[in-house]
């Protein structure tokens, strides 16, 4: 027989607040900078954006065609749990002659919700509590989050405008401890436009072998490189299996409400990684594949070198607009974005983002949301039409005109 | 053409405004160059004229725009030559194409109202010896144009700011 007492201690105290029933992981994570400045950008009219991380293209139309030609056909079920076999062979051929990589579509390749859903999967099966998951900074706003999220410790690497944002193997070797299992990878990169050439990888690959590192290494900007051919990580000489490709349709093809991306890796890697995905999305949406495969089509190939070349011409517009203004600006090799410095103004990014915004009505994203090494910055996209771009320049060299006579 | 003439070309295609500067900039290359490469496209005869593409149905002042399928009998040396001329030379004469099929010439015509076309179709163009027939076709709508999509419900539909 239990006693009265005994049985009113068996029942937990009920919980002040609704954010008490919160587990402490889900209760520790920070709503993203980005979010946050996009609330402040939101309420204010005739706002030139330069925060966009996205193409302004639309999806090609013979891409949006063969989705919509999917939904007439009746094509709405479920697919296999890796994606349908005739886009993973698309997925692996394509990477095969893009980027001399090669992958069993049957066991290696896993199409997913997105890139970030592969990072997510890719994170959950690597972590286990304590580890350490190496981070080269300023990177793009959802890794750390997301580490912290699956129970590891994310550590930042500082990278700096001095080596173009390169990750340089001294700072990534100061940065080891015995606790460090992955290396978190996104060249090239979001916010600042860096990329990493053959070379630079050869002393990081060392490193990585050394210390029995496992690389994810985010690619979904691979094709947007200006000048120089993109070298993935996991086509350097010993770096395959330690490695998983992250990429999608998001960028390089304007596909970014898709939701398609893939992981591409050890067979053990996507394997566990399948696993995950088949308990908790399933696959991804049927027609976003079919639209993914046309989009790996020779027409849609085509598609992409146009729109490369566009973003290359404002590229040159952009970075040489904010040297004329006085803005020292790394000459940024890849992705979209230009990573201005405006240290010169003597505000911090917050401060000039929300004064430029104010003031000139022109939206960009504070670097310091970029983690390490941000502070001091600006992410302006370029992803934005020639005259918008030329008008934001103007409105910014006012700006920082006005703040010099102050 | 070298490969920098049909870059600029490209460029002046998509906005006739851009200036040598700009297009300098954006292309990687020395103002000069494309200076001369503008200048010699002008001379060539390549770059003909800077217009403009406008939307008439937005303006009052709509006019009236009609595709007429010419057949002619063409003539001894000249062929077509000698009649396309006689056509394209009147000012309300917007285009015309010689045309493989059913007809020999597309002749695009404009005018302030449909009597006017009319009155130019039967006045101007059937009377023409060598002009066997004429089928007219007015424009009800333009959708697009010389590439340009008049209404473009593709606007920018990004978030302000976004990851």
């Amino acid at each position: 027989m239990i006693k009265n007492e005994e049985m009113h201690e068996a029942v937990p105290a009920r919980r002040d607040s609704m954010s008490a029933y919160l587990s402490p992981l889900a209760n520790g994570i920070k709503p993203s900078g980005i979010r946050r400045f996009f609330d402040l950008v939101s309420s204010r009219k005739d706002v030139i954006t330069l925060g966009v991380g996205e193409p302004d293209f639309v999806t090609p139309w013979h891409v949006r065609e063969a989705a919509v030609y999917s939904l007439e056909s009746g094509k709405t079920q479920y697919t296999s749990n890796a994606g349908m076999p005739e886009l993973r062979e698309a997925i692996t051929r394509y990477l095969d002659d893009s980027f001399q990589l090669k992958y069993d579509p049957a066991k290696e390749v896993l199409v997913t919700v997105g890139g970030s859903e592969a990072i997510d999967l890719a994170l959950r099966v690597l972590i286990s509590p304590g580890d350490e998951i190496l981070i080269p900074e300023p990177c793009y706003i959802s890794y750390s989050p997301i580490t912290t999220l699956s129970g590891g410790k994310a550590v930042g690497i500082e990278t700096f405008a001095k080596d173009q944002f390169k990750l340089c193997a001294d700072e990534l070797r100061a940065s080891i401890t015995p606790r460090s299992k992955v290396l978190i990878l996104c060249y090239p990169s979001n916010p600042t436009g860096g990329i990493m050439t053959y070379e630079d990888w050869l002393p990081i690959t060392k490193i990585v072998e050394e210390n029995d590192l496992i690389v994810i290494s985010d690619e979904i900007y691979a094709e947007l490189t200006y000048g120089t051919k993109h070298v993935s990580f996991a086509s350097m000489p010993g770096m395959r299996d330690r490695t998983i490709v992250v990429s999608g349709f998001s960028k390089a093809f304007a596909m970014t409400g898709w939701r398609l991306g893939y992981a591409c890796g050890h067979p053990d890697l996507i394997g566990a990684m399948l696993k995950v995905h088949q308990y908790t999305v399933m696959c991804a949406p049927i027609m976003a594949q079919y639209a993914g495969l046309e989009a790996l089509s020779e027409h849609g190939l085509e598609e992409k070198d146009r729109m490369i070349e566009s973003y290359n011409q404002r590229r040159r517009l952009v970075v040489k607009g904010f040297r004329d203004i006085g803005l020292e600006c790394h000459e940024p090799q890849g992705a979209f974005y230009a990573f201005p410095s405006i240290h010169s103004t003597g505000l911090t990014s917050e401060q000039f983002a929300q004064r430029l915004l104010e003031e000139a009505a022109v939206a960009a994203v504070p670097g310091d949301v970029f983690g390490l090494g941000g502070e001091g910055h600006l992410r302006c996209s370029y992803a934005t039409s020639v005259p918008q771009l030329t008008e934001a320049l103007e409105r910014i060299g006012r700006f920082v005109q006005s703040m010099k006579q102050m | 053409m070298n490969e920098l003439q049909l870059k600029v070309l490209d460029l002046l295609k998509e906005d006739a405004r851009r200036d040598a500067e700009l297009i300098a900039t954006m292309l990687g290359e020395p103002v000069e160059a494309v200076k001369q490469a503008i200048h010699d496209l002008e001379n060539d005869h390549i770059i003909v004229k800077y217009a403009t593409v406008v939307n008439w149905s937005k303006v009052d002042d709509e006019k009236v725009t009609a595709l007429i399928e010419v057949q002619i009998t063409p003539e001894r040396g000249r062929g077509f030559e000698g009649i396309a001329e006689r056509i394209y030379l009147y000012p309300e004469v917007k285009s015309v194409y010689l045309m493989s099929g059913d007809y020999d010439l597309l002749v695009e015509v404009e005018g302030k109202n449909l009597k006017e076309v009319a009155a130019f179709v039967s006045n101007k163009l059937s009377p023409i010896d060598a002009v066997l027939s004429t089928k007219t076709f007015f424009i009800l709508k333009k959708y697009k144009q010389d590439g340009i999509i008049f209404e473009e419900n593709e606007g920018d539909h990004r978030l302000m700011i976004s990851p």
